[in-house]
């Protein structure tokens, strides 16, 4: 079978360390969230200013000063700490933050990095914190459906949309497989974890990216 | 010195047409908004205006635009669901975008506010928004050189101040507050609430009175 979002968002948060320092992107990577129990010990970092942010605020909770970077109102739990936008995102460049998980449009077999602008004619780009967070993380996880709505492949041997970081992802976690970037001898391999309701040899023939089974370390 | 404005309308006195204005707020969050509408009141335009957003729904910074104020917005994050009206001048050709990645907005402002001439920042290195740029290669990693963004006027948006201009916020309306407080020849902060010298937690001061030049309760 196939992932559902709910069972990707499950899948992503099964590799993240006890204790880690996580950034949820805005959309899809917020419902990791849900998968990261008290017993984790993950910290979660939101960059309009907030560690050991809490979850999603209901009712008499909702606070217009506290809200995560998708401006949606949050809980404030014990051991919280709030802090400015330039110590947010020094918090990113210095590598204090393990891991962050995000959306894309495009990421490349070298681990690159598209999910800030189309290029469409109408579209408005906005870049927010990507940037920051795709070269600023230790671990930079993204989470997307492996074939876009038209069918082409979103993991690809070069990125066509603009970049949001080079060579920054190191693990892409789709509906259909989980991937390990940055292997062989110019880091253009791509390791194929695990596989959901298809086969390795299906999807290297559905991908123009050289893949390798993630067993066969060389 | 720190003045204590009776009105909005006195603590957005003298800004002048063609200003760059740092206005802090994460989305609506530590937003200034009864200073916008006193600049709205007060007539400057021509304005460049730094801000995370680019206006949400129809108040605040929204407000402002939807008058014709503003020149140009540098900003991360300007599309999102309610920023229509930014989305309408923008397509309409009516406004220049000038697109920074959140941190480099922070990190830029906190430059101008710390006497920092230009760093070198490893954020957007290979993407559109790095193009042109001066690069430099230290210890092996590529970085941009970044300028300070410094501004005529910041417009703030705390939750208490002293009569000496120390200032705190309240959970994550402090966002981009403190930096763009450091960053304007003329800090003007609104505050739910003015207390006497002694009343807040030296500890816990955020913004130095030194920053602060003039302070409204509304």
């Amino acid at each position: 079978m196939t992932l559902s979002k709910d069972q990707m968002a499950a899948r992503v948060a099964r590799d993240i360390a006890h204790g880690a320092y996580v950034n949820l992107g805005i959309g899809q990577p917020t419902l990791v969230a849900d998968h990261l129990g008290a017993e984790s010990g993950v910290v979660l970092h939101t960059e309009n200013g907030m560690l050991n942010m809490g979850r999603a605020a209901v009712g008499d909770e909702v606070d217009q000063d506290l809200v995560n970077a998708g401006k949606i109102p949050v809980v404030e739990p014990p051991g919280a700490a709030y802090f400015h936008s330039a110590d947010s995102f020094a918090m990113m460049r210095g590598s204090h933050l393990d891991v962050c998980v995000l959306g894309a449009f495009q990421v490349s077999a070298a681990g690159d990095l598209a999910n800030w602008h189309t290029e469409a004619p109408d579209a408005i780009p906005a870049v927010g914190g990507a940037m920051d967070l795709a070269i600023g993380a230790k671990s930079v996880f993204v989470m997307m459906t492996l074939f876009a709505k038209d069918g082409t492949a979103k993991l690809v041997p070069e990125c066509t949309y603009p970049l949001t970081g080079v060579g920054c992802v190191s693990r892409v976690y789709t509906d259909l497989a989980v991937f390990e970037l940055g292997g062989g001898t110019d880091g253009r391999d791509v390791a194929v974890v695990e596989t959901f309701g298809t086969s390795y040899d299906e999807l290297a023939q559905r991908l123009a990216v050289p893949l390798r089974r993630a067993h066969d370390r060389g | 010195m720190t003045t204590i404005c009776d009105s909005a309308a006195a603590a957005v006195a003298g800004i002048e047409d063609g200003a760059t204005v740092l206005i802090g707020g994460f989305g609506l969050a530590g937003m200034p908004i009864r200073l916008i509408d006193a600049l709205i009141d007060q007539g400057a335009t021509d304005l460049t205006v730094v801000s995370n957003n680019a206006g949400n729904g129809d108040t605040g910074l929204a407000a402002l635009l939807a008058k014709g104020r503003v020149r140009k917005m540098i900003c991360s994050f300007p599309r999102q669901s309610d920023s229509h009206v930014f989305d309408g001048l923008y397509r309409e050709g009516r406004i220049e975008l000038e697109l920074v990645p959140q941190g480099n907005l922070a990190e830029r402002m906190r430059a101008a506010g710390a006497g920092i001439g230009a760093f070198f920042c490893p954020t957007g290195v290979g993407t559109p928004l790095a193009e042109g740029k001066e690069t430099r290669e230290i210890d092996g990693r590529t970085y941009v050189l970044e300028y300070p963004i410094k501004g005529d006027v910041a417009l703030i948006g705390g939750h208490r101040a002293d009569r000496m201009g120390n200032v705190v916020y309240r959970k994550t309306a402090r966002n981009f507050g403190p930096v763009m407080a450091t960053a304007a020849a003329t800090t003007i902060v609104q505050v739910r609430e003015v207390v006497e010298v002694g009343e807040l937690d030296p500890e816990a001061v955020v913004t130095p009175g030194i920053y602060v030049d003039r302070v409204v309760a509304v």
